[in-house]
């Protein structure tokens, strides 16, 4: 029986004016707590040291890191939506993934222009095809092209189920990323923080970094429930001018 | 270029970028408010909407 109300509690939840409810109570509370986030991290990251080898340019790991992290992130969560739009044809699920779209593409464009940044003083290249880069670049180019299925269909249902099965087919190069470091021989370095045996990183430098990390994450969530929000009043719009259009017609027919 | 350079263009992008994203959801949110109180004050509903005070059958 718990099972059963915990159901009906998340089945209440993904309600779409009930998430409105809910988006406009938590949205005030969540962009204070990254605003905050972001001031801890933004003043621990120049506090700092900088590292024995890399010197200062170490605190470019500081966003890098977090917005890569986040890349895949909002991809695996894109990925959850999707089989809700695929299982269950929930309409929430639809507007989750369709609305987290240009947000991943955004952090993507984060850790690509940043890790590039970093890469010249510190590999002497701004770029190499190595398996990491050329796989997140990849990742950066399924972003667009979602972005583009789902602007290029009039129909919401439709787009999203199609974009449901991208999304699906795409999640086959999240692991691919993780683990490209470990597989293949390239020039982006191992995985230093989730690893078996733990971080390898100093605290000096792993304290910034997870509260960086921490920051760019409720700066996701923040944004994708106002997006999630918008999608949602832009359907309702549509609804409603439909709704006006079909009206009409029926007045000047009773007038014909 | 010097290793300042490099830190300052990463923060300087990463920010703008963020605060794109940030002003993009926000307009967009805006927007879409408007459009929905312009629809509701020309008496276009939700069929499921909560009727207005006073209109109550």
């Amino acid at each position: 029986m718990p099972q059963i109300a915990v159901l009906t509690k998340l089945t209440d939840l993904a309600n779409p004016t009930r998430f409105l409810g809910l988006a406009s109570r938590l949205l005030p509370w969540m962009a204070g707590i990254t605003a905050i986030l972001f001031a801890i991290g933004l003043y621990l990251s120049f506090a700092g040291e900088g590292d024995y080898q890399q010197g200062m340019t170490v605190r470019i790991m500081y966003v890098h890191v977090p917005a890569a992290w986040l890349s895949m992130m909002c991809y695996s969560v894109m990925a959850a939506s999707a089989i809700g739009t695929l299982v269950w044809r929930h309409p929430l699920a639809d507007v989750s993934h369709k609305a987290a779209a240009p947000l991943g593409a955004a952090f993507t464009l984060i850790a690509l222009a940043t890790g590039s940044l970093w890469g010249k003083p510190m590999w002497g290249t701004w770029w190499v095809w190595d398996a990491r880069l050329t796989s997140v670049f990849v990742l950066f180019l399924m972003y667009l092209g979602l972005i583009a299925l789902n602007r290029a269909m009039d129909d919401p249902g439709k787009a999203a189920r199609v974009s449901a099965v991208l999304i699906l087919v795409g999640f086959v190069n999240i692991p691919i990323i993780k683990f490209s470091v470990d597989w293949w021989n390239t020039l982006h370095q191992p995985a230093s923080v989730i690893r078996m045996g733990g971080s390898t990183i100093d605290s000096t430098f792993l304290w910034p970094l997870l509260i960086m990390a921490f920051a760019f994450t409720m700066l996701f969530f923040t944004l994708h429930i106002a997006a999630m929000r918008n999608e949602i009043w832009r359907r309702r719009v549509s609804a409603q001018r439909r709704m006006a259009a079909r009206m009409a017609g029926q007045t000047s027919e009773k007038g014909a | 270029m010097t290793h300042t350079f490099y830190i300052a263009m990463s923060y300087g992008i990463a920010a703008l970028i963020s605060l794109c994203l940030i002003t993009w959801v926000w307009l967009d949110g805006r927007a879409r408010a408007k459009e929905l109180a312009e629809l509701e004050a020309s008496g276009i509903r939700r069929r499921s909407a909560p009727k207005p005070e006073g209109k109550e059958a």
